[in-house]
């Protein structure tokens, strides 16, 4: 070696190469900047979002009338399940830094006690995302789509504690089923190259028809009035705006149509939270990855379990994403 | 590997005797924030909803309520309090600075596009 490697003379000077002035190892600081550049990428993401939303201002779905379900639950109950998922996540956070604590004391149980926990708040955080997207892609009331693109949703004032409350009313309790010749074109019924989607389950004269039969029934539009709540229209108003625009019937939501309002707020949600989501899954094939490593001694024989730590770094930061996430989904 | 761990948050007021003490700390103080948020964001008190600088109080709440959190997740979780500063502004310096700028540009062009939306204006010369 010595005859290979070339003295400068200069070593232990402070440009004599050796030298680590972060005082953090090449992984760390490489994850650092990893973290730096998706943390860049997601807030193009979220601008992108905001950008879309400020230029609907006046019309943008309001998150608390869009995600209200929680599983198993009946009912009414805004922000809860994320609010849930929030916490799992932040919980599953604390253990991985509980991990990286007990790696620094060379505690191998501990180490894979705690990354064993990370990974369940990992999985229990990526399923209900899954069940938070299979809710907004079913719907639940479903809607009318106009020609100019605004979403026309149904319902009635019924009094609630001596006060009127807007309800809304699926299309299923009024729309009238009229047989019709109207089936779904497929490739091998038809011309072999055109094909199409599944039908709506009605058709707006269904819709309309239903809306007419029943006295107190009102249509709702996407605009945001000063209260800061959807506009509600007024009875003849309701059947005019049904007739003259109304185009589709929608239920749930996918990246053409969305029954809860603008269509690209359903595009935004996918991206964004599949963009996340897929980040916490990743993460968590890379954590059961290096936690088959600690059980098996790898860190122990090398001494350092800075291994847990760099998986641990991601793991925040998939956490911080989600923050903001949270926020600017749900939030604001 | 000795590894010393500032254990101080608020700039002292509060102190911690280990580490692990310092991460039930921090959780405690998430999960506070967040039970703030949603608490807020359920009942949304009518107080909040006036405008400040073209957005609700209240959203103003959440922005920064979402800052604090980061910061304790970055500074406590991922040990940025531990790093030197020379790291911490390396990392820090450069996104905020860029998120700005890009955040700041994208709101601004949308809302010049709502108003575009909205009144169906735009000035031109030459009509």
């Amino acid at each position: 070696m010595d005859r290979t490697v070339a003295n400068t003379g200069t070593e232990g000077k402070t440009w004599g190469g050796g030298n680590q002035p972060l005082k953090a190892s090449y992984g760390k600081l490489m994850m650092w900047f990893f973290i730096v550049s998706d943390a860049l990428t997601f807030s193009g993401f979220l601008a992108a979002y905001g950008f879309s939303r400020f230029k609907f201002i006046g019309s943008w779905p309001i998150a608390d009338e869009v995600f209200t379900h929680v599983p198993f639950i009946h009912g009414n109950y805004p922000m809860i399940y994320v609010a849930f998922m929030t916490f799992v996540l932040i919980m599953s956070s604390v253990t991985m830094v509980l991990a990286v604590d007990a790696g620094h004391e060379m505690k191998k149980t501990k180490v894979t006690w705690y990354m064993f926990l990370t990974i369940v708040g990992g999985i229990i955080f990526v399923s209900s995302q899954a069940w938070e997207w299979a809710t907004f892609i079913k719907g639940d009331y479903g809607a009318v789509q106009t020609n100019g693109g605004n979403t026309l949703q149904f319902g009635k004032y019924e009094t609630v504690d001596g006060e009127e409350v807007f309800k809304r009313v699926a299309l299923d309790e009024f729309a009238i089923d009229t047989p019709q010749e109207r089936v779904r074109q497929e490739s091998r019924t038809g011309v072999w190259f055109l094909s199409e989607g599944s039908l709506p389950p009605y058709t707006v004269d269904e819709v309309y028809n239903g809306l007419a039969a029943n006295e107190d029934l009102l249509v709702r539009t996407q605009n945001i009035n000063e209260e800061g709540e959807k506009t509600v229209l007024s009875r003849e108003e309701s059947l005019k705006q049904l007739k003259r625009d109304g185009r589709l019937v929608v239920e749930g939501a996918n990246l053409q149509v969305n029954e809860y309002g603008k269509s690209n707020f359903a595009g935004y949600f996918f991206f964004i939270t599949g963009f996340h989501g897929f980040h916490v899954l990743s993460g968590v094939v890379i954590l059961i990855i290096i936690f088959f490593n600690v059980i098996l001694g790898t860190y122990e024989k090398r001494g350092s379990y800075e291994m847990v730590e760099k998986v641990g770094l991601y793991w925040h930061f998939v956490d911080l994403v989600w923050v903001f996430v949270f926020t600017f989904f749900y939030l604001v | 590997m000795a590894h010393a761990h500032k254990l101080e948050i608020f700039r002292g007021a509060i102190k911690f005797k280990s580490n692990r003490q310092k991460i039930w700390g921090v959780l405690i103080l998430l999960s506070i924030v967040t039970a703030i948020e949603v608490i807020l964001g359920i009942y949304k008190p009518e107080v909040l909803m006036g405008d400040i600088l073209g957005m609700k109080t209240l959203n103003w709440i959440f922005i920064l309520l979402t800052i604090v959190k980061a910061y304790y997740i970055t500074w406590d979780f991922m040990h940025m309090r531990d790093e030197t500063p020379a790291l911490r502004r390396m990392v820090v310096w450069t996104g905020v600075f860029l998120i700005c700028y890009i955040v700041f540009i994208l709101l601004q062009e949308g809302g010049y596009i709502e108003t575009v939306y909205r009144d169906g204006f735009i000035k031109q010369d030459g009509y």
